[in-house]
């Protein structure tokens, strides 16, 4: 078998064959993580052991003919996603030690299809950034160029697939945190509708964006992990119910471009091969139509408002009490203040304060309120472009992988959000996929072509992204 | 509302969040600049805007799941196994109420 071009639709085709075993599958993948991971450190923790375990389990079912898509198939799962009984950290100090009492929904979906689960891999601390550089225990490399950073949140999980250390993975997004490291690193993610995948067991850091989605080298591959992990649960009160998602709406074969919102800060040559992929779409039989979204124009200010708000919110529960680290102190206010400024990291402490400032009294009605207020703006734009297109068209980054250390200041970090963060305050569903590459230092760094649909338009992104599959290649 | 002055000691301390001297200085340049930039959003018109009932929170009624409550005690120890100190079936804090006066 050879991993570098190796599918799950191929995989699952030759272990149903009986050409190799899924032991054999996970040991190759095993056998790659050692060789390769010393390099990139995709992954925080491979479980070797129960990997093969779950292979050989994977086994007795193939041998018994019955097999479901992602039987044996060798998974990596982000580090804010439980699994029952294994270390989940978030990439943070102050969960390096928390051991899961329950399966994420999602895990739970997984091990009924008797998938196997390599390790858990590295991300930007609570999935607060954008390169990896952000987790307490080093960063992830691109394995496109081993200087430049893999993107983030989720740049563990996106480089183990494309270093061909797994055969895909789970990611979350609640900013671009699927789809812009999949960019980077030159796979496909997806960002599913909000409510589509139950969040029961993923790490809630901002409530009203986070979304779990898969990662994998092809759009099949990414079709089979989503319709694994999909469906209503009652344990998240979000979750959609079924009939509501996998719209049936007829495709007209139009694509929107919003013109006006391009020219946000792109590097030229990104936006040049986004334009060749446009151009193909073109040729394809697709119409490409200019659309407006005018108040795209403040996504950015409003994400860096809701987020953080959510942030300060949701992170209140790690004060040392019930799990995670504990700073011992004289008393209960100083074990809550030593072990949160001990236990998060610069980036989190940030998002902390400022989501503190925006919902604090005499501040919440000029920052959060309004934010809440232009981000029905933003979803009104949406709702009102989807009535005319298929998908819109944007690019995933405005700007290649840069240099680690490149963007130490956070404005400068928050700007290459972009075009990501729109689609989460909309709770609709996008898809990053590989399309072309840039040249940066003499090295060819993948660039990413995103669609968007409207809520449940998952086959939509899975249709359209297929023609862009093919152009590129 | 631009050039905001914000008292980052003071959000540390509604944060709950230890924040060192060094730190300190260097978020009081920096978060002004991040309100700075989110500032924007006062430009948006929202006089038409009604807060639509997608965006709120979703709670589950109260009362037993489902399938009925769960059998006393059987998440109790995987549970307070994560606690970083406790004493038997609890969990032990530091005393939560003071008997000094005007502490700090």
């Amino acid at each position: 078998m050879d991993l570098s071009t190796l599918t799950i639709t191929a995989a699952r085709k030759a272990l149903d064959a009986k050409e190799y075993s899924a032991l054999e599958l996970t040991d190759a993948y095993l056998e790659q993580i050692a060789k390769k991971d010393k390099e990139i450190h995709a992954y925080l923790e491979v479980w070797e052991k129960s990997a093969r375990e779950e292979a050989k389990a994977a086994d007795k079912i193939i041998a018994k003919g019955k097999s479901k898509p992602l039987t044996g198939i060798p998974l990596a799962i982000k580090d804010n996603i439980l699994v029952e009984g294994r270390t989940a950290s978030s990439a943070s100090k102050i969960l390096e030690n928390y051991v899961a009492s329950y399966d994420a929904t999602v895990v739970k979906k997984l091990k009924e299809q008797g998938a196997v689960f390599l390790g858990r891999t590295n991300m930007d601390e609570f999935a607060l950034g954008g390169s990896t550089e952000n987790s307490a225990f080093g960063p992830t490399k691109n394995p496109h160029d081993t200087s430049r950073v893999p993107g983030g949140t989720s740049g563990g999980s996106t480089a183990a697939v494309a270093a061909h250390m797994a055969l895909a993975a789970l990611g979350s997004d609640t900013g671009g945190s699927i789809r812009q490291p999949s960019a980077f690193c030159g796979v496909v993610g997806l960002k599913p509708t909000y409510g589509a995948v139950s969040r029961f067991g993923l790490m809630a850091v901002a409530s009203s964006l986070d979304q779990i989605g898969a990662i994998a080298n092809t759009i099949e591959d990414a079709k089979l992990v989503f319709e694994a992990i999909r469906g209503h649960d009652d344990n998240d009160s979000t979750s959609l119910p079924d009939s509501s998602i996998y719209g049936t709406k007829k495709r007209q074969k139009v694509i929107g471009v919003p013109r006006a919102f391009l020219k946000e800060g792109m590097e030229p040559n990104m936006l040049a091969q986004f334009e060749r992929t446009v151009e193909a779409l073109k040729k394809d039989g697709y119409s490409i139509v200019d659309v407006e979204l005018p108040s795209l124009q403040y996504a950015l200010a409003v994400y860096y408002i809701v987020n953080p708000a959510e942030v300060s919110t949701n992170l209140a529960r790690y004060d040392g009490i019930r799990y995670g680290l504990s700073v011992p102190a004289e008393d209960i206010s100083a074990v809550y203040s030593k072990t949160r400024g001990a236990g998060f990291g610069p980036e989190t402490r940030r998002r902390i304060l400022v989501g503190t400032f925006v919902l604090s009294a005499g501040y919440a009605d000029a920052y959060y309120r309004k934010a809440r207020a232009v981000r029905e703006l933003i979803r009104e734009d949406f709702r009102r472009v989807f009535e005319s297109v298929d998908a819109i068209a944007l690019p995933t980054s405005p700007i290649a992988p840069w240099k680690f250390g490149e963007k130490a200041d956070p404005l400068a970090m928050y700007a290459a959000d972009i075009f990501t963060v729109p689609v989460n305050l909309a709770g609709v569903p996008a898809i990053s996929v590989p399309s072309g590459t840039v040249v940066r230092d003499g090295k060819e760094l993948p660039v990413g072509f995103q669609l968007i649909a409207s809520h449940g338009g998952e086959e939509t992104l899975f249709a359209v992204g297929e023609e862009v599959e093919k152009a590129g290649k | 509302m631009s050039g905001v002055n914000v008292d980052i000691a003071a959000l540390a301390k509604l944060a709950r969040l230890e924040v060192g001297e060094e730190e300190l200085a260097k978020l009081e340049k920096e978060i002004p600049s991040i309100l700075a930039f989110v500032e924007t959003i006062q430009k948006a018109d929202v006089s038409k805007v009604k807060e639509s009932h997608e965006m709120r929170n979703v709670m589950r009624a109260d009362g037993p799941p489902a399938g009925g409550p769960h059998e006393s005690g059987i998440h109790t120890e995987k549970l307070l196994s994560a606690a970083p100190t406790r004493e038997g079936d609890r969990i032990a804090v530091k005393q939560v109420i003071s008997r000094k006066k005007n502490r700090e």
